[in-house]
């Protein structure tokens, strides 16, 4: 054996890696180093000094500003859109699919692949300043169907949640076995709105699915969890007669906050509750909703069951949802939908309901 | 130091020892960055821009710090990371200095430095001997050659996003078709001027 030669090969990529990462450390200093920056949020409603260099959604972040995104950063969900109107820069690739002409005009861009460079002048919604991060204890955790979790977490002592029914939270999760990063994806809330000390979620196992499988395999009750919400646009629009609701799997937690805020509120509005599954053993909460229905003649329940077996005695619709939504819903006449489950499941329901007669501005929606 | 007017060295890097058409080196991003004309061209543009610099700093890391220090059996590994750690440095100045480059070019740089064109040039330039304008002059023609492929390539597969083509000739299939009767083609350029 050589051992100088190999002292010597070693000896010399070592040296030459490590002034190449010398470099570099040192480009980085000078080059990224873009010094306090002046972020001007709605016209100078806010004003913020930052150290520049970060993406414009970690930066915001790192000040409590929350927006929205469901890929953490990777340009793939196109959700942390914020209007930016100085200091962005020109158009980026990774921003172009996500960035209509008409959002150009209004200098829309994805704050997670705009750099804080210089001052910058941001327009953000009041309603996004309602957003905060809670670490929550998870106290109750029960299995709903073979595959989806009920999960019960309470905000810390003294902190309260103002959320619209059926707006979402993102759900952050530790590194677990070969995870060796946090992952976050977003979960409706379930609970009713009125209720501000604790938020309740259902959650689905996804096969191979990161935080679905940390939820269903890992988190013990009385683990801390860190959430951030509320967000989204799906919630009570209440001006209508009546209000065609359409939920499959765990796309029923928003809709049970969606009833229970109607109901709370006192509100006259006729709710008809389309919940599909494949088979028997996919429905929940039925004991719940039935029993909604007796005490509230202002709601009607219509569990459907795509193929049921024989052993289970289904006596309710078979089919799929789009099978009852046809034959129980007879025009969108002062009607509002609220639909919530898989694109497949919804696009075929909105489809129908537009045949119906609902105009776009009447369906909301939130598919996962 | 061959004796080769580094003019002819140039040209004949763009048409007759053209890096894809001649060496098939790039192929990987050649085939999969080629379906619309301006992407095609972006990443054309980054590849030559790379070129140059890599051609240029391997030429003096091999003729200052491989040669003296007796590590040619570890050429490779040196002239990698010499060209992963340009690119770092690169993207980081382009993002400062050029934003609107960096708007066009940056999502391509990283892929840059795994690309073989690159490692290819400076490799070529190390067993031809060349001095350091012919290094030069070689990186910039290669690039040039590289991003006229990968233009004429694109070109053709936007038109032919809209042709009917027997089934399984589409996507990769039929790109590597076009690619070969360019090859042929350019082969015409041969009588011109040849460099080993």
């Amino acid at each position: 054996m050589n051992y100088a030669a190999i002292l010597q090969t070693v000896g010399s990529l070592a040296l030459i890696s490590g002034v190449l990462s010398l470099l570099i450390s040192l480009a980085e200093k000078v080059l990224n180093n873009y010094g306090v920056c002046e972020l001007d949020i709605n016209g100078g409603a806010k004003k913020i000094s930052v150290q520049g260099g970060a993406s414009l959604l970690s930066t915001l972040a790192a000040e409590k500003i929350f927006l929205p995104s469901a890929c953490g950063g990777k340009a793939t969900c196109g959700l942390c859109k914020v209007q930016v109107l100085e200091g962005a820069g020109p158009l980026l690739p990774t921003e172009e699919p996500y960035i209509p002409a008409e959002e150009r005009a209004r200098h829309m861009r994805l704050a997670c692949q705009i750099k804080v460079k210089t001052n910058m002048k941001l327009v953000i919604p009041e309603e996004l300043f309602n957003i905060r991060e809670f670490n929550c204890q998870l106290v109750a955790m029960e299995d709903l169907t073979y595959d989806i979790k009920w999960l019960k977490l309470e905000l810390p002592p003294g902190e309260r949640i103002d959320f619209k029914a059926g707006q979402f939270v993102q759900f952050y999760s530790k590194p677990y076995g070969k995870v060796k990063e946090e992952v976050f994806r977003a979960y409706s809330i379930s609970s009713r709105a009125s209720e501000h000390d604790h938020i309740e979620l259902l959650i689905r196992l996804v096969p191979g699915g990161l935080l679905t499988t940390y939820v269903h395999t890992v988190l013990k009750v009385g683990d801390q969890v860190r959430l951030s919400g509320p967000y989204g646009d799906f919630y009570l629009r209440g001006n209508c007669d009546e209000m065609v609701m359409i939920a499959g799997g765990s796309g029923l937690a928003p809709i049970r906050s969606l009833v229970y805020d109607v109901i709370e509120k006192g509100l006259d509005i006729n709710m008809r509750f389309f919940f599909g599954a494949n088979t028997v053993r996919d429905l929940y909460y039925i004991d719940e909703f039935r029993q909604i229905e007796k005490d509230h003649p202002n709601f009607t329940f219509i569990p459907c069951v795509a193929t049921p077996n024989p052993e289970d005695n289904w006596t309710g619709p078979t089919g799929f949802v789009t099978v009852a939504l046809k034959e129980q819903v007879a025009d969108g006449n002062n009607k509002e939908a609220y639909l919530c489950g898989s694109p497949g499941m919804l696009n075929a329901c909105i489809d129908i309901l537009k045949d119906k007669g609902f105009t776009e501005d009447r369906i909301f929606f939130d598919k996962f | 130091m061959p004796d080769i007017n580094p003019l002819i060295i140039f040209l004949a890097s763009i048409a007759t020892s053209n890096m894809v058409l001649s060496n098939f080196l790039g192929m990987c991003s050649y085939l999969s960055v080629s379906s619309e004309y301006k992407t095609a061209s972006g990443l054309g543009m980054a590849v030559t821009l790379v070129l140059v610099l890599t051609s240029a700093l391997n030429w003096a890391v091999y003729t200052y710090l491989i040669v003296p220090l007796d590590l040619v059996y570890l050429q490779y590994v040196i002239f990698i990371i010499v060209i992963a750690a340009l690119v770092q440095v690169l993207e980081m100045a382009m993002d400062r200095y050029t934003p609107d480059l960096h708007a066009k070019l940056g999502i391509f740089l990283p892929l840059i430095t795994v690309n073989c064109a690159i490692l290819g040039a400076t490799l070529f330039m190390v067993i031809r001997s060349y001095g350091f304008v012919q290094s030069v002059l070689y990186g910039l023609g290669s690039g040039l050659g590289w991003w006229l492929a990968i233009s004429m390539l694109a070109a053709m597969r936007e038109k032919l996003a809209k042709a009917k083509l027997p089934p399984g000739m589409s996507g990769p299939a039929i790109s590597f078709i076009i690619t070969g009767i360019m090859a042929m083609a350019f082969i015409g350029f041969s009588g011109i001027f040849t460099i080993q």
